[in-house]
C-alpha cells in the first residue's frame, strides 16, 4: 500500500471538516475522491500534505507522515497540485518549474526531468521566460502539474484539476494525468467533476460532509444509483 | 550647482533610509509583519561597530563584519523568541510585541551606554570630492556607493539564486512554497538575517555621517525608513529603494530651501499624498484578499 489514511479527523476550531475517514491508495492506481463543494476534499489533501494539523494516522510508503512538517513530506515522494493551481505568479515559468525541484541536488537529472515536463507540456516550453501570472488558466494548471512532477513524486495529489477550464482543456489535462500515471506515478485525484474523474480512475471514494459514504471500483461507483443522481446527473 | 549638490546629499541620506527600508519591506514580504523593532536593530548595529572600533581597536573591515554578523543573529533571535510564537495570531499582537522589543532593546542600550551620545570613530576621512562645480563629502559618496553595491547584490541574490527565488515564492504563497519542500522557518530566519545585516551597515553609515550615536537613533531612522517602505509599496525591494531615495532628496531640498524645521513635516506630507493617490505605494501591487 502506497498511501494509507486511518481515522483521519480535521477540525477548524469547532467545525468538524473531516469526521474520521479511512482510505488507501495502492501503487500504480488512480484513485478518485469525489464529492460536492464543502465535503472536505481539499481538507483531506491538505492534511495528507501536512499543511494543516489533523488527527489519525497517515502512512506513506510504510512511513508514518502525519506528524512530519509539510516541506519534509515532499522529500518522501509525495507532491500536490493544489486547488486553484497556486503557481508563483511573479516568477517565470522556468523558475516555477525549478521551484518544483527545490529539494533535489542531481543537476543532470533535473535537466532531464525538466525536458520531460516540457515534452509533456510544449506550451510551457514556449512560454518558459514569461511570468507565470500571465498564463491562461489551462496553462497555469499545466505549470502546476509540471512543477509538482519536478519533485519526482511517487504519489501525486491532484486537487480539482478541471476547475475553471473549458471542456477541451479538461480533456487535455485528464489525458496527461493518465499519461503521467502510465509512467509510474500513482495518483489521488480530487474532483467535483465526478464524471471525468470516474472515467479515468481505478477506484473511487465518495466524500459527503466529512464522511466516506460510498467506495469501490470506479465503474461500480459510477453505476451506483445514488452517485448517478447526486453527482453524474 | 548648489541645487545638484543638495540632490546628491539627499540621495546619500536617502540611500541610508533605503538600506533600512529594505529590511522592513523584506520582512513584510516574507513574514507578513511589520518589524517595528527594526530601527533599534540598526542602533544596535551602530553600537556593535562602535565597541569594536573604540573599545577593542579592531580594523574597520573586522568591525563591519562583526557588526553585521551579530546584528543578523539578533534579528534571527528576535524573530524566534518574540514573533514566531505569535505566528497565526492577530497582527495586532505582533505589532504590540514588536513595539515591546523595540523598547527593550532601547533600554538595554540605555543601561549599557547611558543616554549620553558616544562619538563614533572617524573611519571615513573628512574631505570633499570635487568634480566640475560639484562637491560632495567622502561620506556622502561612500554611502551612495556602498548602498548601491549592497542593494545590487541583494537584487541579484533574490532574482538569480535558487534560495532567493524560494524567498520570493514564500512571499507570494507560503503554503504552495511548502509544497515545493521549502522550509518556511529557515526562509523567515534568513530574511531577518539579511534585513538586520543591511541594517548594521545603515547603522555604521549613520555613525559616520553624524559622528554621534545614542540609544535613540534607531527610532527616527526606523520611522523614516518605514515611511520609505510604505511609499515604495511595502513588500517591494525596488520600491523601498525608490522610497528611500525620494525621501532623502525631499528632506535635503526642504532643509536647504525652506527650513530644517519643516523637513519632517514634508516627509510625512509626502507619505500622506502618496497614500492618497496610490494606496498600495509606488511599486506596490493591489493585493486582493482571498475570500
Amino acid at each position: 500500500m502506497l498511501l494509507k489514511v486511518d481515522n483521519l479527523i480535521v477540525n477548524y476550531g469547532m467545525i468538524n471538516a473531516i469526521k474520521d475517514i479511512s482510505f488507501e491508495v495502492e501503487k500504480g492506481e488512480i484513485v478518485a475522491l469525489i464529492g460536492a463543494n464543502g465535503a472536505g476534499k481539499t481538507s483531506t489533501m491538505h492534511a495528507i500534505s501536512g499543511l494543516i494539523p489533523s488527527k489519525g494516522t497517515i502512512t506513506f510508503n510504510n512511513k508514518e507522515i502525519s506528524k512530519i512538517p509539510a516541506h519534509k513530506i515532499v522529500a518522501e515522494g509525495l507532491a500536490q497540485v493544489p486547488e486553484g493551481r497556486r503557481i508563483f505568479a511573479s516568477l517565470t515559468v522556468a523558475d516555477n518549474i525549478l521551484m518544483g525541484a527545490y529539494l533535489r541536488k542531481d543537476k543532470e537529472e533535473i535537466k532531464k526531468d525538466r525536458q520531460h515536463v516540457y515534452d509533456l507540456f510544449p506550451r510551457l516550453y514556449e512560454r518558459r521566460h514569461q511570468l507565470a501570472g500571465t498564463l491562461s488558466g489551462g496553462e497555469q494548471q499545466m505549470l502546476a502539474m509540471g512543477r509538482a512532477l519536478m519533485s519526482k513524486p511517487k504519489l501525486l495529489l491532484m486537487d480539482e484539476p478541471s476547475m475553471g477550464l473549458s471542456p477541451i482543456l479538461v480533456n487535455e489535462i485528464f489525458d496527461i494525468i493518465r499519461e503521467v500515471n502510465k509512467e509510474g506515478v500513482t495518483i489521488l485525484l480530487v474532483e467535483q467533476n465526478a464524471n471525468k474523474a470516474l472515467q479515468i480512475a481505478d477506484r473511487a471514494y465518495v466524500l459527503e460532509t466529512g464522511k466516506i459514504t460510498i467506495q469501490g471500483k470506479a465503474s461500480e461507483v459510477a453505476a451506483n444509483p445514488l452517485v448517478k443522481e447526486a453527482y453524474l446527473g | 550647482m548648489e541645487f545638484i549638490n543638495q540632490i546628491i546629499n539627499g540621495l546619500s541620506t536617502g540611500s541610508m533610509y533605503a538600506l533600512v527600508a529594505i529590511g522592513y519591506t523584506m520582512v513584510y514580504g516574507i513574514a507578513k509583519m511589520i518589524n517595528f523593532a527594526h530601527g533599534e536593530i540598526i542602533m544596535v548595529g551602530s553600537y556593535i561597530a562602535y565597541v569594536c572600533l573604540a573599545f577593542y581597536g579592531l580594523p574597520i573591515p573586522a568591525a563591519i563584519i562583526i557588526s553585521m554578523a551579530l546584528t543578523a543573529c539578533l534579528g534571527i533571535v528576535t524573530e524566534k523568541v518574540a514573533y514566531k510564537p505569535l505566528r497565526g495570531k492577530g497582527s495586532l499582537d505582533i505589532l504590540i510585541t514588536a513595539i515591546g522589543v523595540s523598547y527593550l532593546l532601547q533600554n538595554i542600550f540605555l543601561l549599557l551606554f547611558s543616554s549620553s551620545g558616544r562619538t563614533f570613530p572617524n573611519i571615513i576621512p573628512a574631505g570633499n570630492v570635487n568634480v566640475g562645480g560639484l562637491s560632495a563629502t567622502y561620506i556622502t559618496v561612500i554611502t551612495l556607493v556602498v548602498t548601491f553595491i549592497c542593494t545590487g547584490l541583494l537584487l541579484l541574490f533574490i532574482n538569480k539564486t535558487k534560495i532567493g527565488k524560494a524567498m520570493r515564492a514564500v512571499s507570494e504563497d507560503r503554503q504552495a512554497a511548502q509544497l515545493m519542500g521549502i522550509n518556511i522557518n529557515t526562509t523567515i530566519s534568513l530574511t531577518f538575517a539579511i534585513g538586520s545585516g543591511l541594517g548594521a551597515i545603515a547603522g555604521i553609515i549613520y555613525g559616520c555621517k553624524f559622528s554621534l550615536i545614542n540609544p535613540y537613533i534607531g527610532a527616527m531612522l526606523g520611522i523614516k525608513a518605514f515611511i520609505a517602505a510604505v511609499m515604495g509599496g511595502i513588500g517591494s525591494v525596488p520600491g523601498a529603494m525608490a522610497g528611500g531615495l525620494m525621501l532623502g532628496v525631499a528632506e535635503s531640498l526642504t532643509i536647504s530651501y525652506i527650513s530644517s524645521d519643516f523637513s519632517d513635516a514634508v516627509v510625512f506630507g509626502i507619505l500622506i499624498f502618496v497614500l492618497l493617490v496610490k494606496p498600495a505605494g509606488l511599486f506596490g501591487k493591489n493585493v486582493r484578499e482571498k475570500v
